[in-house]
C-alpha cells in the first residue's frame, strides 16, 4: 500500500470530472434545487420541510456518489482500463481509496453547497449545527461510493447499473424514516429497516439536527455506517479482480 | 535448436483455459525466446489473445503452468516487468495523451521524462495535448502502446498492434520493436495478417486453440516449400487436416 497510487488515482478521477462540465454542473445545482423544490412543496406545512430538509442535504451525496461509482467502475471494467491497472503495480485497496478521497471531496462540495443554500435562502434552522450535517454528508457519500463499486460487479451495461439504483437505493429510502417514522409502518418493515445501512445515516442526520451532543446512540448510527463502508469496500475490492474468466 | 528451459522468457506447460463452458486452449505447451520478435499468428477466434492473457496473467486458467521470466505468470514481480496492450486500447478516453500518460506513469513510480520518450517513440509529440477520445484509432492504439512502454517492460506483450496504422505508421512501429529487442526486450506480437510474419523472428502458427507450427519464418518456408508464410500457414492446415503430420516440432497436443 502506498499514497503514489492513490493519490494519482484520486487526481484522475477528478481530472476526469473537469472534463464533463455538464455533469459538474448536475452534481451541484440538481440538490440545490430539489431542496428549493421542497421547501415550496411543503409550503403549507413547514415544520416538515424543518424536519426533513437537513436529512436530505446529508443524503443526496449518498444517492448521486452511488451512481457516480457504479458506473465509473463499469466503465473501469469494460473499457479495459481496469484490467491494465491490475496487470500494474498497483494495490485494489490504494486504488479504491483514491476513488474515495477523490468522491469525499465531490460529495464535500455538493453537501456545503446545498447546506450554504438551505441554510441562508430558505430559512431552514436546526438545533444541531450545519457543519455536524456536512459531515454525515460526506460520510453518506463514502457509502453511497462503497455500495456502488460492490454492485458494479453485478452490471454488465450501465442500463442495468442505473436500475440499481430503484433496487437498492429507493427502498432504503422509503424505510429509512425519512418519509414515514419507522414506528409506524408495518412491524415488518420496521425490523427489515434495522438491517439495511441508510438507516443508521438517516437516524445519524436527525439526531445531528436535532442537536443531540455526539455519543450514545449517535456515536452507535456513525459506527454502523463506517463498519458497512468498511465491508463493502472490502468486497468491492474483492470483485476487482486481477484475473478474469 | 531448441532453447534450454532456462533461457526461455515464457514457458508454458499444458496449458488449458476453458472460457464461457468451451475449452479454447486444449493443453498447450510452448517456449518463446528472449530477446527477440516472436509473432503469434492465427485466424481471429484460434485463442491467440487468451494465450497472450494467460501470459500476462490476467486470464483464469483451468490447467497447466505458465512461467514468465521465472517467476509465475501474474505475480506481483512480474507486474512491474511485463507490459501488455490489448487489442482494443485500454487508456482514458475523457483525458488528453499526457494526462494518461502521467496517470500511469505515477501508478508505475516512473521518472515524468519517460512521458517524452515515449511519446516519441510512438510519434504522437504533437498530439500530446488532444483529448483522447478526438484521436483516430490507430492513434488512441498508439496512447495504448505508449503506456505500457513508461516501464521499459522486459516482456512487451502486443496484441494486434498494427492494426489500423497506414503503411508508413506500421513500417516506423515495427522498426521500433527491432530497437527494443536490441535493448533486450522480449516481444509477443499478435496478428491475423499474414505479411507481418516476415518482421518476427520467430513465429507461432496457431489454429484452434492449438500450436500448428513454431519455428522461423525461413523454416516454415523452407519445411512448407511455400513461398510466403500464408501460404506455409494453409499447406500447414491442409496437412493436419489430412492427419499427416507436418515435419518437425510444434505439433504440440
Amino acid at each position: 500500500m502506498s499514497a503514489r497510487g492513490s493519490i494519482a488515482t484520486a487526481r484522475r478521477v477528478l481530472r476526469q470530472l473537469r472534463r464533463d462540465p455538464r455533469t459538474i454542473a448536475l452534481l451541484l445545482l440538481v440538490p440545490v434545487a430539489l431542496i428549493t423544490l421542497l421547501k415550496f412543496v411543503f409550503d403549507g406545512q413547514p415544520q416538515t420541510f424543518q424536519r426533513i430538509g437537513a436529512p436530505l442535504v446529508g443524503l443526496f451525496p449518498f444517492t448521486t456518489m452511488f451512481l457516480i461509482t457504479s458506473i465509473t467502475m463499469l466503465r473501469e471494467r469494460t473499457t479495459g482500463t481496469l484490467e491494465r491497472l491490475m496487470s500494474m503495480p498497483i494495490a485494489k485497496f490504494d486504488l479504491l481509496l483514491g476513488y474515495g478521497v477523490a468522491f469525499a471531496l465531490v460529495a464535500s462540495v455538493q453537501a456545503a453547497l446545498t447546506a450554504s443554500v438551505a441554510y441562508a435562502a430558505l430559512d431552514l434552522e436546526t438545533a444541531g449545527p450545519a457543519w455536524g450535517v456536512i459531515a454525515l454528508a460526506i460520510a453518506n457519500a463514502l457509502l453511497g461510493m462503497s455500495l456502488g463499486l460492490f454492485v458494479s460487479a453485478f452490471a454488465r451495461t450501465e442500463f442495468q447499473v442505473i436500475q440499481f439504483m430503484p433496487a437498492f437505493i429507493f427502498p432504503q429510502l422509503l424505510l429509512c424514516g425519512l418519509f414515514v417514522d419507522r414506528d409506524l409502518m408495518a412491524p415488518a418493515l420496521d425490523a427489515a429497516s434495522y438491517a439495511l445501512p441508510l438507516t443508521y445515516a438517516f437516524d445519524a442526520l436527525e439526531r445531528v439536527t436535532a442537536g443531540e451532543a455526539f455519543g450514545g446512540a449517535l456515536a452507535l448510527d456513525v459506527a454502523v455506517v463506517a463498519g458497512v463502508i468498511a465491508v463493502s469496500l472490502a468486497l468491492g475490492a474483492m470483485t476487482l479482480r486481477r484475473r478474469t474468466p | 535448436m531448441q532453447r534450454e528451459p532456462e533461457s526461455a522468457a515464457i514457458e508454458i506447460r499444458d496449458l488449458t483455459v476453458v472460457r464461457g463452458g468451451d475449452e479454447v486452449l486444449h493443453g498447450l505447451t510452448l517456449q518463446i525466446a528472449p530477446g527477440r520478435i516472436t509473432g503469434l499468428l492465427g485466424p481471429s477466434g484460434c485463442g491467440k489473445t487468451t494465450l497472450m492473457r494467460a501470459i500476462v496473467g490476467v486470464q483464469v486458467v483451468a490447467a497447466g503452468e505458465v512461467r514468465v521470466l521465472g517467476a509465475e505468470a501474474g505475480s506481483a514481480p512480474l507486474r512491474r516487468r511485463v507490459g501488455y496492450v490489448t487489442q482494443a486500447p485500454s487508456v482514458y478516453g475523457d483525458l488528453t495523451v499526457r494526462e494518461n500518460l502521467e496517470y500511469f506513469s505515477k501508478v508505475l513510480a516512473v521518472p515524468e521524462r519517460r512521458i517524452d520518450e515515449v511519446l516519441e517513440a510512438v510519434s504522437l509529440e504533437a498530439r500530446a495535448g488532444q483529448i483522447v477520445e478526438s484521436l483516430s484509432g490507430g492513434q488512441r492504439a498508439r496512447v495504448s502502446l505508449a503506456t505500457a512502454l513508461l516501464n521499459s517492460p522486459d516482456l512487451l506483450i502486443l496484441d494486434e498492434p498494427t492494426v489500423g496504422l497506414d503503411p508508413v505508421l506500421r513500417e516506423e512501429l515495427w522498426a521500433r520493436f527491432h530497437e527494443l529487442t536490441e535493448r533486450g526486450t522480449t516481444l509477443l506480437v499478435s496478428s491475423h495478417v499474414m505479411d507481418e510474419a516476415s518482421r518476427c523472428d520467430a513465429l507461432l502458427l496457431m489454429r484452434e486453440g492449438e500450436i500448428l507450427r513454431q519455428g522461423t519464418p525461413a523454416e516454415l518456408r523452407r519445411d512448407t516449400g511455400e513461398e510466403d508464410i500464408g501460404g506455409a500457414f494453409l499447406a500447414l492446415v491442409a496437412a493436419a487436416e489430412s492427419g499427416e503430420a507436418p515435419t518437425g516440432r510444434g505439433d504440440d497436443r
